[in-house]
């Protein structure tokens, strides 16, 4: 099994449970090698749907575990990793659920699992020192409209229509399903030092943050929170922004991108 | 609203949004503190050291390089069995067998 093709056909036969035994690896009987390829194939789908499962640990518990792996199972069929690196592998599973006529009647489920994307890509994003908040006292007033912050690596932004970071809260350690209540969320997802933090924004402050995230400078951003909600507070959502680890740094000066 | 208001609103809500930011860092500091030597086995909140990656890790215990945080002040006085006492700094006992 040396040439790229000969792989490529071993990666292809080992997808296809009603497949042939790949050329080259027969040895004894055909029917001994038959099954034992078939142990081989099962172990690895059933790998990948375990990958899934220690990936997407909150949609498991909100499914069961019967109907995750059958879920999970589905989707290994149509969606093979292309990378080594199974941490990274399932950003299109909350997609393929939305497909599922079984998933339908828990409408939440999808965003649900797109969080627990984001969660585990902030998880796993480049470590860097997020910015302090006393540094923002150090923009003199006249330049803090047009200054820009750097989005944090980890930082992501996900807007919902429904309680999606209740819900994730309430399956972490020591969270109660009572404390949800359904109305639609927005939950920024930060990770300021080694832990993975969840802030839900207000709709002003969502979109004061996803400007922000998007690096427009500040006075712009906050005429878009106070488009949103006449009592936004400015200081009070870039501190808490800032506070929570969004960001890395201040640049006052720079091309619009 | 003009610019030169609209900049003096910028400044004024942040410069508010800052001073109550420094109260309450003021007040989280003062809460609590790390206690080592102190925590059950997976009960720690993080850095438990070699052969651990960081909370809920821990293996024995009262393991003493592992930390939990605790109301401040109560560290070095609250009870544990045996003679034990946590401690502000990491400590060589109760170390998991490597």
């Amino acid at each position: 099994m040396t040439s790229w093709s000969g792989r490529s056909a071993f990666a292809g036969a080992l997808a296809d449970p009603d497949g042939p035994v790949p050329a080259g690896i027969l040895r004894g009987s055909s029917e001994a090698a038959q099954s034992r390829f078939a142990v081989y194939r099962n172990n690895v789908a059933s790998g990948l749907v375990g990958a899934l499962a220690s990936r997407f640990p909150v949609t498991a518990a909100i499914v069961g575990d019967a109907f995750f792996r059958a879920m999970a199972s589905r989707f290994v069929d149509g969606c093979k990793p292309t990378s080594p690196l199974l941490m990274t592998w399932g950003d299109e599973f909350p997609a393929f659920m939305e497909t599922l006529p079984a998933a339908a009647a828990l409408a939440y489920l999808a965003d649900v699992a797109r969080l627990e994307v984001a969660v585990s890509a902030a998880y796993h994003a480049a470590e860097a020192p997020p910015l302090p908040v006393p540094a923002l006292a150090g923009i003199e007033a006249a330049a803090l409209a047009e200054a820009r912050l750097v989005a944090h690596p980890a930082a992501r932004l996900l807007r919902s229509p429904h309680p999606v970071g209740s819900i994730w809260s309430a399956h972490q350690p020591g969270g109660s399903p009572a404390d949800v209540a359904f109305r639609a969320e927005t939950v920024l997802v930060t990770r300021p030092g080694a832990e993975i933090r969840l802030s839900l924004l207000t709709p002003a402050e969502a979109a004061f943050a996803a400007a922000l995230l998007a690096s427009k400078p500040l006075g712009e951003a906050a005429a878009l929170g106070v488009a949103a909600d006449g009592c936004f507070d400015f200081g009070q959502s870039l501190v808490a922004a800032v506070a929570g680890g969004a960001f890395t740094a201040i640049t006052l000066k720079g091309p619009d991108p | 609203m003009n610019r030169r208001t609209a900049t003096l609103a910028l400044a004024g809500s942040l410069a508010a949004a800052m001073t109550g930011f420094a109260e309450r860092a003021a007040l989280a500091d003062d809460a609590q503190e790390k206690c080592f030597g102190v925590a059950l086995k997976g009960q720690n909140d993080c850095a438990a050291g070699p052969g651990t990656t960081c909370a809920g890790t821990s293996t024995v215990d009262y393991q003493g390089n592992a930390w939990k945080l605790v109301p401040k002040g109560t560290c070095t006085t609250m009870e544990l069995p045996g003679d034990r006492t946590g401690a502000l700094a990491a400590l060589d006992r109760d170390l998991p067998k490597s």
